[in-house]
């Protein structure tokens, strides 16, 4: 039996017309909830996963076996509140646990899709995900969050749909992707595309998979989520099970055994394409572009209120990108708060047992409700 | 609540737009959001007060004033509110133009640096005056530009600013500033209010 038979799943049937032209209908879309939604269904929460996240943002990962990613933010008493809330978090379309994606199996010749999959961006993502509202027939959200590409489809959802959420908390990311994002992004898309076993991205049998690439590819973002004072903290020179160097290229440094377990443990739960076609979503992520290049006119039928959090070591999504977001909204007088939470854990911090993070978080929704 | 929260208070017209500049833990946000207005937003620079106002459910953001109050619009709020802090500025002058350009009204409190306390304090003691409302010492002040109540009304006047009304406050007891006491309040107040107007 797969692993995906059980999860909990939508056909959506309504067409969506993709930014790359593209229309697709009866789609997958995988989703899990927590916690109850109320009579009047005025408790909802949408919560949106990052690049690598999935819909299990609580609880156990029935596929990994391990604690959801946002086991920290989501549950009892916790900052989104399961006694309180609805929390439904759904797959994006482009990943692979359950959506539709590039693993997908096309039904006319029994293939999986590959490389013939539409490029998708983070609006056709949210435009996706958006149909969960009427599947659970919820006329507005209480609130929409998430971190990193999360905060990105945050920001997406507020544009494209004005009067759907009553607050909105995007975390740690940006209004559009920037030079050095993308330069990341491309370099681990370069790292799949290189290894011989992605043949266009036609590979087949999982043994079969580009995961040499896909697992640098993951160790060079690996990076990224961590600030040089963290990495400095938790391995700085310590060598791994060894007393002194042996002058080869085997995993001499802890560091150099970290990252290649986190690479390796990353290619067993995910998908190369997903990979390459999610990067590209966030790359093509520039929201105030179709709105004359100025982000306050995004915002600008929007009643929702905003609480936005950026952390002070992460370089990925820094504290001045999230301003810009504040910035935006402030010149439109929209209802806007900012915190700074202060963590040298980098752009990671927002999946970390952070006090600050969680409590303003959890005073923000629960003031809100 | 403070005396002086209280004069700022009853200086605000129900259901206008206010921000409080540098609102600290978001007393008087409280306050005027729960009796006043609920359109209250502050601006905040320390992290632990964003956090107190944040669980009192206040909209603030974390910002230095002399750099992100350039990012509000012009004629935003009908009221800015900027409670003893004009003094820590790096540049005050220009933080007060931000100020008459943001609100229609802006409410402005110092600490009364011509007090006859610090006075006497500098004259007797020689050294920086330390009291109830300036209580540390030169080396550790966050105050870099201290003025008096007679400094401000001839800032306001050669800035042709519009300085509509000023109370000053000592013990608790509110009184009207006016050009003829200004010597005897400059003499006799721990603080000054201000409501200003381009």
């Amino acid at each position: 039996m797969n692993k995906l038979d059980n999860i909990k799943r939508i056909i959506i049937e309504k067409p969506l017309k993709l930014d790359c032209g593209v229309t697709i209908s009866n789609y997958p879309l995988a989703y899990e909830t927590y916690g109850s939604l109320n009579q009047n269904k005025d408790n909802a929460i949408m919560v949106f996963h990052a690049l690598t996240g999935d819909q299990f943002a609580a609880g156990k990962n029935p596929v990994t076996n391990k604690d959801g990613w946002w086991s920290y933010v989501i549950g009892p008493d916790k900052a989104l509140d399961t006694n309180k809330y609805f929390i439904i978090c759904a797959n994006v379309i482009g990943g692979c646990m359950g959506s539709y994606g590039p693993s997908s199996v096309d039904e006319k010749n029994g293939k999986k899709i590959g490389i013939n999959f539409p490029v998708i961006t983070i609006n056709d993502m949210v435009n996706a995900q958006i149909n969960l509202l009427d599947h659970f027939n919820i006329n507005k959200l209480l609130c929409v969050t998430g971190g990193s590409m999360g905060g990105m489809q945050v920001l997406q959802f507020v544009a494209s749909y004005p009067d759907k959420s009553k607050i909105a908390i995007p975390i740690a990311c940006s209004a559009s992707h920037s030079a050095q994002n993308i330069a990341f992004n491309e370099l681990g898309r370069q790292a799949i595309m290189a290894d011989e076993n992605w043949k266009n991205g036609n590979y087949g049998l999982e043994n079969m998979s580009p995961s040499k690439g896909l697992s640098v590819a993951r160790m060079a973002a690996h990076i990224t989520y961590l600030s040089k004072k963290g990495l400095q903290e938790k391995f700085g020179r310590k060598l791994q099970e060894r007393d002194k160097i042996k002058f080869g290229f085997d995993a001499d440094f802890q560091i150099e055994s970290y990252l290649r377990y986190q690479g390796s443990i990353f290619v067993d739960r995910f998908d190369a394409n997903s990979y390459l076609y999610i990067t590209r979503a966030m790359d093509y992520f520039d929201l105030a572009k179709s709105f004359d290049g100025n982000l306050s006119k995004v915002f600008k039928n929007s009643k929702t209120k905003f609480l936005i959090i950026s952390f002070t070591s992460d370089w990925l999504y820094p504290t001045a990108e999230n301003r810009e977001i504040v910035i935006a909204l402030n010149a439109l007088n929209a209802d806007v708060g900012f915190l700074e939470v202060k963590s040298d854990k980098g752009h990671d911090s927002f999946l970390l047992d952070i006090p600050d993070f969680l409590n303003a978080m959890k005073n923000f929704v629960d003031n809100s409700h | 609540m403070k005396e002086e929260f209280k004069i700022i208070a009853n200086s605000i017209e129900k259901n206008k737009s206010v921000l409080d500049v540098g609102c600290g833990d978001g007393e008087l946000m409280k306050f005027i959001y729960e009796n006043i207005s609920e359109k209250i937003r502050g601006l905040e620079i320390s992290k632990e007060n964003v956090q107190k106002c944040i669980r009192k459910g206040l909209t603030v953001i974390e910002g230095n004033a002399e750099i992100d109050l350039q990012q509000f619009p012009s004629n935003s709020f009908d009221y800015v509110i900027l409670s003893q802090t004009l003094q820590a500025f790096l540049y005050p002058e220009k933080v007060i133009s931000d100020l008459l350009r943001i609100g229609k009204t802006s409410i402005v409190t110092i600490p009364n640096f011509g007090f006859w306390k610090v006075r006497l304090n500098l004259l007797f003691s020689g050294t920086m005056p330390v009291t109830k409302t300036l209580p540390n010492e030169w080396y550790n002040t966050p105050n870099l530009h201290m003025c008096s109540i007679k400094d401000f009304v001839n800032f306001c006047n050669k800035r042709k600013i519009n300085l509509f009304k000023s109370f000053a406050l000592t013990n608790n007891k509110v009184s009207s500033i006016n050009k003829f006491n200004l010597n005897l309040k400059n003499l006799t107040s721990e603080l000054g209010i201000f409501l200003i107007e381009k």
